[in-house]
């Protein structure tokens, strides 16, 4: 079977800081992959690497078959991206916005409206289209955004903390819709802090220090430490890993362990 | 009572010594911003105008005309160096601004002087800056009066008897282009260009920092769009801003202040559209150097007070410096003022306007190439 995401070896530096160092893990389409781990692990570099914006230093990874070296506007073409800034315009209604995004992954006439229709009915706007985005809550916020990311139906999405600072209700009604993607045969790469929504990944990457230190799904993962839950592994993982990490010292000054 | 507290009081002190030490921009702007301004307005707020260029069509060629023309230089307000021959020569380096005044003596000068009549000498002003022309008009009519009172004494020692009430020597002037020396007509053509490239350029800047600052930016990155198809769709809009906003103060000039252009109205939309695409490749640059709008708005107003000062707008770029005559050659607005006053005050044409002209051309290549190159790094 063909692989959504193959990354082999991959290495950014930004000068003599090393960001991301030797990251290995194959996803197979249809799946979603979480990422968790500490703010500043990596992520988001693991991330714009993947999405062919930013140019990996050593290693190689191809997305949806294309090569994000050589081919990364193959690849802007198939994926749709949606960060926890919700990158929307504000001063731009919900129609407006959706109209924009359809435009710039080249949509046109019948199919640029029926594609709108289509995301509209998705995720429910019917009764927000005409209303400023700047109006909105949170909530709303986050799902317009991810109907601007769906348009050009995209056989990847990338989700950079899609639920960061979002309420519970709207975080559930959120995965529900992920996994209902998921189950139509989208791939799914999606960071976050909740270890609730972790566990509900197929599989699961923890990022530290730039590396990925465990990969698996969320149930081996669990069992291979002998951890009841994500949080307990979560910690073990930055003690395990990084005994000097001044976090660390903090969890054991606690006296948690 | 409330007391004042000294530790409080210190500690806040201590952190905006602080925020000012990490705001580099902000601490440059303060101490080098007050001593450019004191240096550019120190030295281009000179009311003295000096060194101004003259041509001279001495017709006479005698020992008599060579003294007056160097009575001419020796009051430091002209440099009759330009020697030429007819009127044809003298008109086309008035309208070109190489000449911004000339003296023409005529063939009977030294004849004149010698046989005790009365000389006259024509002394044509560019009247298009009324600064400018009126400091050439009094110091001419002070020299043909100081003339005169030297001759007049010479002539009664040497005939015991005055030749008349005439006055020796007449130094007849005219203003040419501004005959009312109006300082409105000259002032404002070259707002055109002032305020097109201050609102401009500030707009187009904005439109882009903007997508940076809520991280719109971030987002179409990710998405296949090109930098070019972005930049042309951001930049495209405020081309016709530009234009509605060119058209409304030209109107403005002409129907309400009375100015009306003696020259080609479509050369001056066409030469106006040139200034306009430099303006936004600049509005372009900022916006890829700046963060937010805030900082795109200081670097417009930094902008702003030179292109008032060098540029000519108020002074003329004659009697500067050498250093500020070159600091002023580097502003686009600088051409940009010398063609839009030489449509409306002198009517000239591109056989004037040429220079000027490739000279905007070129700062549009450039700065468009620096600013696409520059903006397409942003988006990478």
């Amino acid at each position: 079977m063909k692989l959504a995401i193959d990354c082999q070896g991959l290495v950014k530096r930004f000068g003599t800081y090393t960001a991301v160092q030797g990251v290995n893990f194959q996803i197979p389409p249809g799946k979603i992959m979480g990422f968790v781990g500490p703010n500043g692990a990596g992520k988001t570099t693991i991330i714009r690497m993947l999405c062919g914006v930013l140019l990996p230093t050593e290693g190689q990874a191809t997305v949806l078959g294309f090569n994000v070296l050589t081919e990364p506007e193959e690849i802007k073409q198939r994926i749709g991206y949606m960060s926890q800034k919700f990158s929307l315009y504000d001063d731009l209604t919900v129609g407006e916005n959706l109209d924009f995004y359809a435009g710039v992954y080249s949509l046109r006439g019948k199919v640029a409206r029926a594609e709108k229709a289509r995301v509209i009915e998705l995720i429910g706007l019917a009764d927000r289209t005409s209303q400023l985005v700047a109006s909105l809550s949170g909530g709303w916020k986050q799902r317009v955004a991810l109907g601007c990311a769906l348009l050009h139906n995209p056989q990847l999405l990338i989700l950079d903390e899609p639920t960061a600072g979002v309420d519970p209700v709207s975080r559930r009604v959120f995965w529900d819709l992920i996994h209902r993607l998921a189950k139509e045969g989208m791939t799914i790469l999606v960071s976050t802090h909740y270890m609730d929504e972790a566990d509900t990944c197929d599989y699961l990457g923890f990022v530290f220090y730039g590396q990925l230190i465990a990969f698996g799904s969320p149930a081996d993962m669990k069992k291979r430490e002998g951890k009841a839950n994500l949080d307990d592994l979560f910690i073990y993982y930055v003690e395990h890993e990084a005994s000097d990490d001044p976090r660390n010292l903090a969890i054991k000054k606690g006296g948690r362990s | 009572m409330q007391r004042f507290v000294w530790v409080r009081f210190i500690a806040v002190l201590k952190k905006e010594f602080l925020h000012i030490r990490r705001d580099r921009a902000s601490l440059i702007m303060a101490i080098a911003m007050p001593i450019a301004m004191l240096l550019i307005f120190g030295y281009a707020i000179n009311t003295n105008v000096e060194h101004l260029p003259t041509a001279v069509w001495d017709q006479a060629r005698t020992a008599d005309s060579r003294e007056l023309i160097t009575s001419i230089r020796n009051t430091q307000y002209m440099d009759p160096d330009n020697f030429v021959q007819g009127y044809k020569e003298i008109e086309g380096l008035l309208d070109s601004g190489k000449a911004r005044a000339a003296v023409i003596i005529p063939p009977d000068f030294g004849k004149k002087m010698k046989g005790m009549k009365q000389a006259s000498v024509q002394v044509l002003v560019d009247g298009s800056d009324p600064t400018v022309a009126r400091a050439v008009l009094s110091a001419v009519q002070m020299l043909g009066l100081n003339k005169s009172l030297e001759l007049q004494s010479e002539r009664i020692i040497a005939l015991g008897t005055a030749t008349g009430f005439e006055m020796p020597l007449n130094l007849e002037t005219r203003v040419w282009y501004n005959p009312d020396m109006k300082s409105r007509v000259f002032n404002i053509p070259a707002l055109i260009g002032l305020i097109l490239q201050s609102v401009i350029a500030m707009l187009t800047s904005f439109s882009i920092v903007r997508e940076k600052e809520r991280g719109t930016m971030e987002q179409l990155v990710v998405t296949p769009i090109r930098p070019l198809e972005l930049m042309l769709g951001k930049l495209l809009p405020y081309v016709v801003i530009g234009f509605v906003s060119m058209s409304l103060i030209m109107a403005t000039g002409i129907f309400w202040f009375g100015v009306v252009p003696m020259g080609s109205v479509p050369l001056l939309f066409l030469l106006a559209t040139l200034f306009l695409v430099t303006i936004l490749a600049i509005g372009l640059l900022i916006s890829s150097i700046a963060s937010t709008q805030l900082q795109a708005m200081q670097m417009t107003f930094i902008m702003l007070l030179p292109s008032i000062l060098l540029s000519g707008f108020i002074f003329p770029r004659e009697t500067m410096p050498l250093f500020l005559h070159v600091l002023g050659g580097v502003l686009p607005l600088t051409y940009f003022l010398e063609i839009v006053r030489g449509i409306f005050l002198k009517g000239v044409g591109m056989e004037y306007l040429w220079q000027d002209t490739l000279i905007l051309c070129a700062f549009a290549v450039v700065l468009l190439a620096i600013a696409s190159k520059k903006f397409k790094k942003t988006l990478d």
